[in-house]
């Protein structure tokens, strides 16, 4: 080999060798800070792992948002019309937060079967229902329209 | 009457785009003097049209003409007239009327500026772009009428989303557009060399200022988008990684990566292929983010309300681009050649690690952003990727960037050894740490690894790009524009580095409740809550909080954030209150009544985050000195002359592969 060559062929090693490390940590990170989404329904039957955080997504029941008078504490029920979980959140909720909205909230459920969540999203459009809200909607084959068809 | 002739004129503009590609890919092949001549007029005439359209939309909106079904949906008569304008683009219809009108400008200018060109290769390049025209206009036409009417109109519009009432966001789409529009000046560039099968420096100097303008643009719309998503969404979020930051974050990385690809191809005919590939990705990247944006494909914070037809439409329009270019690819890169060699630690060399790291970045950041979509496609659930997957890969790449970026300043062309700037490197290297640790161990008590890391980085950088150029000034040397900008824009890459580490790192920030009178320690800093009133805006009423901030007791700044109830859309929306200064900004949100007087609030210092905004503008003024030099406008005879001098004079740039 004359040296061009060589100096060439350590190169594309060199190349090969971190694009091939960047691809595996990528890839470790990704395993292990990929979130699921889960609907009510699905937690209620047990698909998530324990402990796991996750994502729920659904309605926000009308009639079910109590706030602990004084304090950042707001407990609600997210609904898909089959199944509710409570979700109880401590923190400034996002503009849109309403009753009968769509809602994703992050976190994880304690032993008591309470959803903990430690980010709230709503979207900042109000015609906008989130994809994965919808779908799961669709999924129940609720009998109730959606509050606005997104 | 008036949307009509707009409609009318759009159609005209579509037949005069397939005009202006007919004339220019045909012109060329059948070497016909007279359709390459026709090609001009042709864009004129459909920049006059498309002008006419726009203008036609804009009185529709200025003049609150509701039955015009776009100003009804998003606009209001209680709207100031500013917004009224600003509302024109704010919306799916008028923001694709308005992209194709910036496509038609900038083919303008390529037309009004390229009297140094061979005639046949620009009818080419407007060939090629009159191509892209006419899909986004019949898209437009098709999928996306701005001149749909109501019968009957309704007397008044449902007013443009609140959060859109903005300055910062007025300008942002505006921005972003004319970025990405202009890469397909990089891309049309690119498909007319290899119809022509001749790629030489002087293509890739005739590019080089196309692309830096448009990598301007983009830099500015990235960074006025962040400072909305900043201060407007209210929460001090700046970046999210959300799927649409991120479809602008991949084209932006990819151009940084063309202009440094094409710096090689412009100084040592080098990296021909490459240069060409990654113009083609750039573009397509551009065209993918609007695709992600207007489909609705990607669970986004930004979605609005999209529409999965016209999804399908921008998808065969981005198979057919990206195919296209990259068949041609194939079929006519292996003609391009290039034959040069270079050191290992020539600068050709730094510039190629460049382009692998903003690679490999890209490739990171599309990983991530497909990913939710790949797995629900599969059925493998539906996940979400966010910061704690992004943050750690991003900066893998990112963090060695960083560092060969004040390297390869030491480096040359061609010829490596670093040995002869070894005191320079040491020198700058020690400065860079003396002063970095100084302020993160000793000003902010940083014990952690990557904050002291990233501004040692950031001041490396800067300190490294400023030696050239001082080097230069001292020696009695002129500082070409192309240097200045380029020193310009490392040095605000550097401000960016030492803001963001700076930021991300020692930032404080707290939700609580407050009733009048509570006072809240955060770091050097008491926030106290003196009252909440009622303050009425033009088509809003708010409650306003006052916040009194005060450091080591003295009153540092009174904050007055609010939580405003707009009318007409009945949305109700926190404006955030800012407290800017160098060091620091105070950032306080009123969140929403708890009861028993108290409210939710969310308090934020984030040191230095004023450097993230200085070193975004710095970047965008570098693009633009570097794309004013001279060098580039060159005519080919001119050029030649002048880089043989160069080369006689002893100088290493210029040298013929």
């Amino acid at each position: 080999m004359t040296p061009t060559r060589r100096k060439r062929l350590y190169l594309v090693l060199g190349i090969l060798a971190g694009v091939a490390i960047a691809a595996v940590l990528a890839l470790q990170a990704f395993r292990s800070n990929v979130m699921f989404f889960f609907d009510p329904t699905q937690v209620a039957e047990g698909e998530v792992q324990e402990g796991a955080r996750f994502r729920l997504g659904g309605m926000v029941q009308e009639g079910s948002v109590q706030r602990v008078s004084g304090t950042l504490e707001t407990r609600f029920v997210v609904t898909d019309f089959k199944h509710e979980l409570n979700v109880t959140y401590s923190g400034v909720l996002p503009d849109l937060f309403k009753e009968g909205q769509g809602v994703v909230a992050h976190g994880r459920l304690n032993a008591g079967g309470i959803f903990v969540a430690d980010e709230v999203l709503a979207k900042h459009d109000e015609k906008y229902m989130p994809p994965e809200v919808e779908r799961s909607l669709k999924r129940g084959e609720s009998r109730l329209e959606p509050a606005q068809g997104g | 009457m008036l949307p009509e002739v707009g409609h009318f004129a759009l159609i005209l503009a579509l037949l005069l785009a397939a005009a202006q590609s007919l004339f220019g890919l045909v012109g060329p092949w059948r070497r016909d003097a007279r359709l390459i001549r026709a090609v001009v007029p042709a864009v004129t005439g459909q920049f006059v049209m498309l002008a006419l359209a726009f203008g036609c939309l804009v009185w529709s909106f200025v003049h609150n003409d509701f039955s015009v079904q776009l100003v009804a949906s998003h606009s209001n008569s209680a709207l100031p007239i500013y917004f009224r304008v600003a509302a024109v683009w704010g919306n799916h219809e008028g923001s694709m009327l308005f992209w194709v009108l910036v496509l038609a400008v900038w083919s303008l200018s390529v037309a009004a500026f390229s009297g140094n060109l061979p005639a046949a290769f620009s009818a080419r390049v407007l060939g090629v772009l009159g191509i892209i025209s006419t899909g986004s206009i019949l898209f437009s036409l098709a999928t996306s009428n701005p001149f749909a009417r109501l019968q009957p109109g309704p007397p008044d519009g449902v007013d443009l989303n609140p959060v859109l009432q903005d300055l910062a966001l007025t300008l942002h789409p505006p921005m972003l557009y004319v970025g990405y529009v202009g890469f397909s000046v990089a891309f049309a560039f690119a498909c007319a060399a290899m119809l022509e099968g001749k790629l030489d420096q002087t293509w890739a100097r005739w590019t080089r200022p196309w692309t830096t303008v448009a990598w301007m643009f983009l830099t500015v719309g990235i960074a006025l988008g962040s400072w909305w998503a900043y201060y407007e969404l209210g929460w001090g979020g700046w970046w999210a990684w959300d799927p649409v930051e991120n479809s602008i974050l991949m084209p932006w990385l990819l151009g940084t990566a063309l202009i440094h690809s094409l710096a090689v191809t412009d100084k040592r005919g080098l990296f021909k292929s490459w240069t060409l590939l990654l113009a083609i990705l750039s573009f397509s990247f551009c065209l993918l983010a609007t695709f992600m944006v207007r489909s609705g494909v990607l669970v986004s914070v930004h979605s609005f309300a999209a529409d999965p037809g016209r999804g399908i439409f921008i998808l065969a329009l981005l198979a057919l681009t990206i195919g296209g270019a990259l068949a041609l690819y194939i079929w006519r890169a292996p003609l391009l050649r290039s034959q040069a060699g270079f050191d290992l630690s020539s600068r050709e060399s730094f510039l190629l690690f460049n382009n692998i790291l903003l690679v490999i970045a890209t490739g990171v950041v599309f990983g991530g952003t497909l990913a939710p979509m790949i797995a629900d496609g599969l059925g493998l659930g539906t996940i979400s990727v966010g910061a704690p997957y992004f943050n750690p890969t991003f900066l893998l790449p990112m963090l060695p960037l960083l560092a060969l970026v004040s390297l390869g300043m030491f480096a040359h062309w061609k010829r490596g050894g670093l040995g002869g700037s070894r005191r320079r490197i040491l020198g700058s290297l020690a400065l860079a740490l003396a002063v970095g640790l100084a302020i993160m161990l000793g000003l902010y008590g940083d014990r952690s690894l990557l904050g002291p890391l990233g501004v040692v980085l950031g001041l490396w950088i800067i300190i490294s790009a400023l030696i050239d150029p001082v080097d230069r000034l001292r020696r009695g040397l002129s500082l070409p524009p192309a240097i200045a900008g380029m020193t310009l824009a490392h040095v605000g890459l550097g401000i960016i580095t030492v803001g963001i580490t700076t930021m991300e790192t020692r930032m404080l920030e707290r939700d609580v409740a407050m009733k009048p009178g509570d006072s809240v320690q955060l770091g050097d800093y008491t926030f106290r809550f003196d009252e909440v009133r009622d303050v009425e805006g033009p088509n809003y009423d708010a409650k306003q909080a006052r916040v009194e901030v005060l450091r080591d007791g003295r009153a540092e700044v009174l904050l007055l954030p609010e939580r405003r109830h707009y009318w007409v859309q009945r949305q109700s929306l926190a404006e955030a209150a800012l407290g800017v200064s160098w060091r620091r900004d105070l950032l306080t949100t009123l969140g929403e009544e708890l009861g028993e007087g108290a409210w939710s609030v969310r308090l934020q210092v984030r040191p230095l985050m004023r450097l993230v905004w200085l070193g975004s503008a710095l970047m965008a003024l570098g693009g633009l000195v570097a794309a004013m030099d001279r060098r580039y406008r060159r005519r080919e005879r001119e050029a030649e002359a002048a880089s043989a001098a160069a080369v006689a004079q002893g100088q290493p740039q210029g040298q013929q592969a």
